[in-house]
């Protein structure tokens, strides 16, 4: 006879209007296990988890824990029973101390002083046992990311969660705070603590998982144990139909250059400098891709190169043009008129305007277009037919040009970004993160777009912090480390010489291989 | 001058005080992240009932109470539009100010048929000044006489009531479980959510609140200061606390100088009217009654030091649909 499941679902049912969220959802866990998710954006893994921690109500469907069934009515039932989840999106009052944000909700008492003693207390008890350091009197908004979802961690820990969710945890971080929290879930697991991630990434459930579920338009389709199963096994049963994690491609025939960057420096609102004398090119028919941990200057290289923000020196040739950008004042709109193309990082900051419809975000940025713009009055009906034509073409789902684009998923967001540029036919694209929280399915499309492009012989410049993603596409390897490229290397370079230079390890070997030619 | 200046201070005392109910009272609410522009239309609506009740028993405390009353049912009017509804706060708010500028002069007309003024309270009907121990023998004393005659004494119950409010207020907000609810709800609702809190109990407390302060707001202006409750008597006091409370960046004690130096402006104008400036000339006293505003302006624009409102505050708290 096995041990009780820490969590048993049976049958959940959860619909909002007309969509069935989850359908008929079975899931066992085991105690002391880390049972990984997984599921495309939109599969049902955020609300199933929002219903075991009582945000939602299900339809019908029973909920066991430790084997008994209860019903969770809210959040703080939820609490009660054990269950502690840490948000994607981070449930933390930014002006509030760590201390402060831990005991909310959990104060013993109606005065705070006492309460706030005994966290402290607990709170350094906690992070003896878990290896949890963080300094209580700091301010949330002064912590890095990794430090406030260790606070978020703790919150649950402190009122003694013994089964922890954990919603997209990594998407935020990066690898080397994936990597670390990763050993913290290790800890908690040795510490008898049962864990539930929830992801979109494979990679992760392949690392750190004992068993997986995997969910599929709001239906559970498979658990395995992580050992018996693989990546491929896994990416067909989220997509329902085999998909190719590599992607597809001849080898790059470059050209002439398209883009030259010389000796480029910028400085941030800050006064930092953030980029410290960069130069590269990159040449019809290539993709050049930059990697780096983010923050190390990749954004504000891509937004000077686009027209948005400002540089205090170098200079950039562009279709036979040399610009001076240390004393431009050439904007975004001027960029594009050089045939220069921008898939922006934060497609909800930069990409699109989510409140307006599909067709109006088709053509933001080129709305001056004669086609689309007589000057004065737009041309609604030559931009619908564009529009209509890219969904077509880019499979944008649901093809419905007159719906507002928070209405569409991720991935189908992503594309309509990338039909908008990719269609103006640039010479060169500017890409940063083309996939960021884009499904499998999508993320197949986007790379193989992009790399016939390539194959038109246009010059594309990808900036990406998912190093995967960059080995995936890249003909050219620059890597970004404080603000200066650091290293240049192939299609084919090894991927932990590239985590090293990403880390800010000197580079040595290019050196040494230019010895050896010589 | 010692004399004069002391004379000013005590009504920039008497003139603080609505201001400073009012703002504390703001300050509940906008810290839970319920924005009130309401605050004008409490107080007024608070005003009507304080006088009408106040002559009609003859007895301020029960004026008091219905000035309450008045005020709460208003802020629960504005937090069913607002928490339970997810309205839009400013316009609630601004509804609130018309019901109660012309529900006053509707009803204060139809009872007391004195042009929607309440008839002069009765003895009893109105707080009595409160004349310290000594008071009378120690003002002879040079500088300490006057101070303690007649800055310290010689106020109303609810002057002090007012300015007690201030720890008051910030020991709730900062030293009890409430407090950190309170100003957790007005930052990130959704953290005080997941923390299993019911939002919305939480903002309606606040509101609450909000309205017990305003109700003594309004009846210090009808059965304190003045002696019966006259049509639109807030004269826009509302506004210039919320505008202080913008001005005290939302902290306690900042609202208390905040409301101290626009009622010392108030009490300089009144000085200064019809006073011939040497060299200016007769200063008008609009351009004193406009200086709050300006000052909140010149804040607001980012010269002195910067405010930054609670995070959520005007935001209808929705769960998310993820």
């Amino acid at each position: 006879m096995s041990e009780t499941p820490a969590i048993e679902l049976r049958g959940i049912n959860k619909s909002f209007g007309p969509v069935h969220a989850n359908k008929n959802i079975d899931l066992v866990v085991k105690k002391g296990s880390i049972h990984g998710i997984v599921g495309e954006n939109g599969a049902g893994k955020s609300t199933l988890m929002s219903i075991l921690y009582g945000f939602y109500h299900a339809d019908d469907g029973d909920i066991l824990v430790n084997g008994k069934k209860v019903t969770i009515a809210d959040s703080k039932a939820a609490i009660g029973m054990g269950i502690g989840m840490v948000h994607q999106h981070f449930m933390l009052v930014d002006n509030f101390t760590v201390l402060e944000n831990v005991v909310l909700g959990a104060e013993d008492s109606a005065m705070l002083a006492g309460g706030l003693d005994r966290a402290r207390i607990e709170l350094k008890r906690l992070e003896e046992e878990y290896e949890l350091r963080v300094d209580p009197d700091a301010l949330i908004q002064d912590l890095p990311v990794g430090l406030q979802q260790r606070v978020e961690i703790l919150k649950a820990l402190y009122r003694s969660a013994e089964v922890l969710i954990l919603d997209e945890p990594t998407g935020v971080l990066t690898p080397p705070e994936a990597d670390h929290l990763f050993k913290i879930l290790e800890v908690l697991k040795k510490e008898g603590k049962t864990i539930l991630l929830i992801t979109h990434k494979l990679r992760e459930i392949m690392a750190a998982t004992d068993s997986v579920s995997v969910m599929r338009r709001g239906e559970m389709v498979a658990t395995r144990e992580t050992q018996n199963t693989s990546m491929e096994e896994l990416a067909e049963l989220m997509v329902g139909r085999s998909v190719l994690l590599r992607v597809d491609k001849k080898p790059a025939v470059p050209a002439e250059p398209v883009m030259e960057v010389e000796n480029l420096c910028v400085t941030d609102q800050r006064g930092v400098q953030v980029v410290k004398d960069v130069s590269f090119s990159v040449r019809a028919g290539e993709i050049v891709g930059i990697a780096g941990v983010s923050g190390n200057g990749q954004s504000e290289l891509l937004e000077t190169l686009s027209g948005i923000r400002r540089a205090t020196q170098g200079r950039l040739k562009i279709n036979g043009e040399t610009i001076d950008l240390g004393t431009s004042t050439l904007d975004a709109a001027d960029m594009r008129a050089r045939s220069m193309g921008h898939v922006p990082e934060d497609r909800h900051r930069m990409g699109l305007i989510n409140s307006f419809s599909e067709y109006e975000n088709s053509i933001l940025g080129y709305h001056r277009d004669p086609a689309y713009s007589s000057g004065l009055l737009m041309n609604i009906a030559a931009i619908k037919e564009n529009a209509v034509a890219e969904i077509g073409k880019y499979d944008i789902r649901p093809p419905n040009p007159m719906l507002k684009t928070a209405s569409f998923s991720g991935g189908n967001q992503q594309k309509i970004v990338l039909a908008r540029e990719i269609e103006r036919d640039p010479e060169v694209l500017l890409v940063g993160q083309p996939t960021r929280g884009v499904d499998i399915g999508a993320i197949e499309f986007i790379h193989s777009r992009l790399v016939e492009l390539r194959d038109a012989g246009k010059g594309i410049l990808l900036v990406s912090v998912e190093l995967d993603e960059i080995r995936a596409l890249a003909d050219r390897i620059l890597v970004m480390f404080d603000g200066r490229i650091v290293g240049e290397r192939g299609a084919n370079a090894d991927e932990g010489e590239l985590g090293l230079l990403m880390a800010g390890v000197e580079d040595n070997a290019k050196m040494s291989v230019e010895g050896d030619v010589r | 001058m010692f004399e004069t200046l002391i004379l000013i201070l005590d009504s920039t005392v008497r003139l603080s005080t609505p201001l400073l109910l009012a703002c504390l009272a703001g300050l509940y609410s906008e810290r839970s992240g319920v924005v009130d522009i309401g605050l004008e239309g409490k107080m007024l609506g608070a005003a009507f009932g304080a006088g009408a009740v106040a002559y009609v028993t003859a007895n301020a405390w029960l004026g008091l109470l219905a000035g309450i009353g008045v005020s709460v049912a208003l802020g629960l009017l504005h937090g069913f539009a607002s928490i339970s509804n997810r309205g839009n706060q400013i316009v609630s708010g601004v509804a609130i100010n018309f019901l109660a500028a012309g529900l006053t002069a509707l009803l204060g007309q139809t009872w007391f048929r004195q042009g929607g003024r309440t008839p002069a309270l009765p003895e009893g009907g109105r707080f009595r000044d409160i004349a310290w121990p000594y008071a009378e023998q120690l003002r002879e004393i040079p500088v300490i006489g006057p101070l303690y005659s007649e800055l310290l004494s010689g106020h109303n119950i609810l002057v002090y009531a007012g300015f007690l409010a201030v720890p008051l207020t910030w020991w709730v907000l900062f030293r009890t479980r409430f407090g950190l609810r309170l100003r957790a709800v007005g930052e990130n609702p959704a953290a005080v959510d997941t923390a299993g809190i019911s939002v919305a109990w939480l903002r309606y407390r606040a509101v609450i609140a909000c309205g017990i302060l305003c109700g003594f707001a309004g009846a210090y202006l009808s059965i304190a200061q003045g002696a019966g409750f006259g049509v639109n008597m807030t004269a826009g006091k509302g506004f210039i606390a919320l505008a202080a409370l913008i001005f005290a960046k939302w902290r306690p004690a900042n609202a208390m100088f905040a409301c101290l130096l626009f009622g010392f402006l108030d009490a300089v104008s009144i000085r200064m009217q019809g006073q011939e400036v040497p060299g200016i000339g007769e200063i008008p006293v609009q351009f004193f009654q406009a200086l709050p505003y300006i000052l909140t302006v010149i804040l607001l624009a980012g010269f002195i030091g910067k405010a930054v409102p609670p995070k959520a505050a005007g935001i209808p708290y929705l769960k998310e649909r993820s």
